[in-house]
């Protein structure tokens, strides 16, 4: 009884968030950004343990010469303990590879640019029920274990995407480097960045009441930015023992779970475990915003670009705030809305189905008692 | 030229040791101007006169017992007379024929089994090798990072490259393909090589890359032009210095799918004009299978390109060299090279090589990379055929396009008062 007196209760609140937020389900979208034969697809294979480039042909050196680069995006869906992330892969295969590559950034900017803008009409439309969050949440930069820190390609792009997406470098390939490499070049690579003035994403710093081990393990991922990893999806036996997941060479196997090989562990924790939500707020409040900011500035001023005429949306908010034109057709749209709804309700059914198959056979059950 | 070797040259040498005496020892041409017609009349004249001195000795040293045939003594013109003399002991001394010219062969009695000796060409042919030394020139070419230096560095076990001088490894990557030449004198078993480093960075590195082979061809072609010029003067140099790339490293790097446009491109231009080598840079990062299909997939690129790599199938000599090429052109190369300057202990020895955390890579440890291979194929092996394919296919294709665009005339100054045409940058036809 006393309990009740002083106990309201809302310390439940947590958990009822988290228990909606799995029935939801996460959904992220995660760009991998880089020269080709870095080891992009096989990270991102290792990362999430699964097989997402397949069906991929790779094109020789002469189709290379005439190819653009294009963005193609790949999505797979991933459960682990009851928990659902739709997770989108979004590739750039093209980058980098022509002899004359200036400009080739531009196509991703514009991508990216284009997914703030879908995501800016709906939240200003009618219907927000069922908003699609295709924003990119992260950029995987992959930086050449070759070179000697950042190439003029690296410092272009990142300076054209740093204040659209949360940019992550990485260096590939780092069974090339030498411990003493690694640290050399992971210093020299941090040194341009700061003196180019690219703005990575900074890891939050933990809570001051978290216990010293924590800490230290946090400030120890914090200094071995920009992760050096290695990814593989095959398994192999090192030395007889226990079987990891690594490289095999003539001369010794490179285990890709061993934190004194390479930083995948590192950056499977920051990325998946315990910054995948923090990616998403960072994307939403400080990117999305100061998109949204300068692009409704952009139209507020007086002799801008005069769209409320010629808006193609029938549902007009009251405000009359014209939106920017989309490429992207209304009926598509309200497609996607529709297939989302219908997903959500087939799932409502099975479970009903699920459950009154249950309450079937209890009842047989009693029956015969 | 030491005296104890011209005393058993017969006549023409001994001329020229005449001339030496009157002249000093000069760098001239001695088997050109009237002094040696002068000298050759006067030799003339002294073998007519007097019974060739040969015979004498031939006739004296019958009449003692037989001694063992002494070994051939090497001389320049090849003539061991000693082997003869004891050949001729057996039979009747016939009046010998009049000494011969040297290079002729000597004429001995068909009834004589064996030995003439010219096989000690090869010997002399060395021993005049190591003394006078000889040029080599390689040149590399590859994005920045690539381990081009360090890969030189072990290749001639010095420190040789641009990475050795006073260059700090700090410095920006030049806005243009720069050509930097650094030249040293190595020593190996009595020979001396002159080594002539060719770096050229910037390559590869710019965002926007058109046409950054075209400083490297010009640079190759300027080193042509020198030659030739050289060539047609009129007082010419007895050694021209060889300043002709003879060798391009090209480095790839290991991406593991396939060639990058801009390495089809530099050898699309560069075949034609240069022995080019493709290397495959730091080959630490790809297993045995992913090595194995990443060559293969190289090898069909730039054969489905047209590319002919050194060594080339249309300048195999005979079916032996054919079969050795072919060999290593399909199943070697390019070869997956590492490269290293630092020593460490493996199993009691000192290797070069690279230590990570999960094992030693020994750079001279065939299972490990092929570094072995390609040392041996550009020293070892195929030095000298580098250096001749360069002079006789490469610059002769320059030289007659040379003359071609000159109409038929050598080019040179006050020569019919024609004014040389400046090098053109790229001069030698692509294989379309």
């Amino acid at each position: 009884m006393q309990q009740d007196k002083e106990y309201v209760g809302f310390a439940a609140l947590p958990n009822q968030l988290h228990r909606k937020s799995v029935k939801k389900g996460f959904d992220f979208t995660l760009m991998v950004a880089g020269e080709s034969g870095l080891g992009k697809s096989t990270l991102i294979n290792s990362l999430f343990l699964t097989n997402l480039y397949e069906d991929r042909q790779l094109p020789e050196a002469s189709a290379r010469l005439t190819r653009t680069l294009t963005i193609e995006r790949r999505g797979v869906e991933i459960e682990e303990g009851g928990i659902k992330v739709k997770l989108t892969v979004v590739d750039t295969p093209g980058f980098g590879d022509s002899v004359d590559c200036s400009d080739c950034w531009l196509p991703v900017v514009r991508f990216i640019e284009e997914q703030f803008e879908q995501y800016l009409r709906d939240e200003s439309g009618l219907n927000r029920k069922n908003i699609q969050d295709s924003r990119v949440h992260c950029c995987l930069y992959f930086i050449s274990p070759f070179g000697r820190g950042l190439r003029p390609l690296d410092v272009a792009f990142l300076r054209a995407v740093h204040e659209k997406v949360n940019i992550i470098p990485v260096i590939g390939k780092a069974d090339a480097l030498m411990p003493k490499e690694t640290q050399a070049l992971k210093q020299k690579i941090r040194d341009q960045l700061k003196e180019e003035e690219i703005n990575i994403y900074q890891f939050p710093d933990c809570d001051s009441d978290e216990d010293e081990d924590f800490k230290r393990q946090d400030a120890e991922m914090k200094e071995s930015i920009p992760f050096a990893v290695i990814g593989s999806c095959e398994v192999v036996r090192d030395g007889g023992t226990r079987p990891v997941r690594g490289r095999r060479y003539s001369w010794g196997t490179v285990e890709v779970e061993n934190p004194h090989h390479c930083d995948f562990l590192n950056l499977r924790r920051m990325l998946v475990q315990t910054h995948l939500q923090d990616l998403k707020e960072v994307t939403h409040d400080l990117l999305y915003e100061g998109y949204r900011a300068s692009c409704l500035q952009s139209l507020a001023r007086p002799g801008a670009r005069d769209r409320t005429s010629r808006s193609k949306l029938s549902r007009q908010s009251a405000t009359e705030i014209p939106l920017p034109m989309l490429p992207l057709a209304e009926t598509e749209k309200l497609i996607r809305e529709k297939d989302e709804e219908l997903r959500r309700m087939q799932e409502m059914l099975e479970k009903m189905q699920a459950q009154m198959q249950q309450s079937q056979t209890q009842g047989e059950q009693s029956d015969t008692l | 030229m030491g005296k104890l070797r011209l005393r058993q040259i017969p006549d023409q040498l001994k001329v020229i040791e005449l001339i030496i005496q009157k002249r000093g020892p000069e760098s001239g041409p001695l088997t050109q101007g009237s002094a040696y017609a002068r000298a050759r009349a006067e030799a003339r004249r002294a073998r007519a006169t007097s019974p060739p001195p040969r015979d004498s000795r031939a006739h004296r040293r019958s009449l003692l017992p037989r001694s063992p045939a002494p070994r051939p003594r090497p001389s320049l013109e090849g003539l061991p007379e000693a082997r003869t003399d004891a050949a001729m002991s057996e039979l009747v001394p016939e009046p010998r024929p009049k000494p011969a010219v040297p290079m002729k062969p000597v004429s001995i009695n068909s009834n004589l089994l064996g030995y003439i000796g010219i096989d000690t060409i090869i010997e002399q042919m060395r021993k005049k090798t190591m003394k006078t030394g000889f040029d080599f020139n390689i040149m590399v070419v590859g994005q920045s990072g690539l381990g081009k230096s360090t890969l030189v560095n072990t290749l001639f076990k010095s420190q040789v490259s641009r990475k050795a001088s006073s260059w700090n490894r700090e410095e920006k990557i030049p806005k243009t393909v720069e050509i930097k030449a650094i030249g040293h004198v190595i020593e190996e078993g009595g020979v001396k090589m002159k080594l002539t480093v060719i770096d050229t960075p910037g390559f590869g590195d710019q965002i926007n890359n058109e046409n950054c082979w075209e400083p490297i061809e010009k640079y190759i072609n300027e080193q042509y032009e020198k030659f030739l010029k050289e060539e047609v003067n009129i007082a010419r140099k007895k050694r021209i210095p060889d300043t002709r790339v003879h060798c391009c490293l090209y480095f790839i790097s290991p991406t593991g799918h396939s060639l990058r446009p801009l390495d089809l491109e530099f050898m699309k231009h560069l075949s034609k004009v240069v022995n080019i080598i493709p290397v495959i840079a730091k080959a630490d990062t790809m297993t045995l299978e992913e090595k194995s299909e990443f060559k293969q997939r190289v090898r069909k690129e730039l054969e489905v390109n047209g590319i002919e790599f050194y060594p080339q199938k249309e300048f195999d000599e005979d079916l032996e060299d054919k079969t050795e090429n072919d060999k290593i052109r399909q199943e070697s190369m390019p070869f997956a090279v590492v490269g290293s300057d630092k020593e460490y202990q493996v199993n009691g020895k000192r290797v070069l090589g690279r230590k990570t955390p999960w094992g030693i890579i020994e750079v001279e440890n065939l299972n490990h990379c092929e570094f072995a291979l390609l040392r041996d194929f550009v020293i070892r092996t195929h030095l000298q055929d580098l250096k001749e394919v360069t002079h006789n296919i490469h610059y002769e294709t320059y030289r007659a396009k040379r003359l071609n665009d000159n109409g038929g005339l050598p080019p040179g100054e006050g020569l019919l008062g024609t004014v040389l045409p400046p090098v053109p940058a790229t001069p030698c036809p692509t294989a379309e």
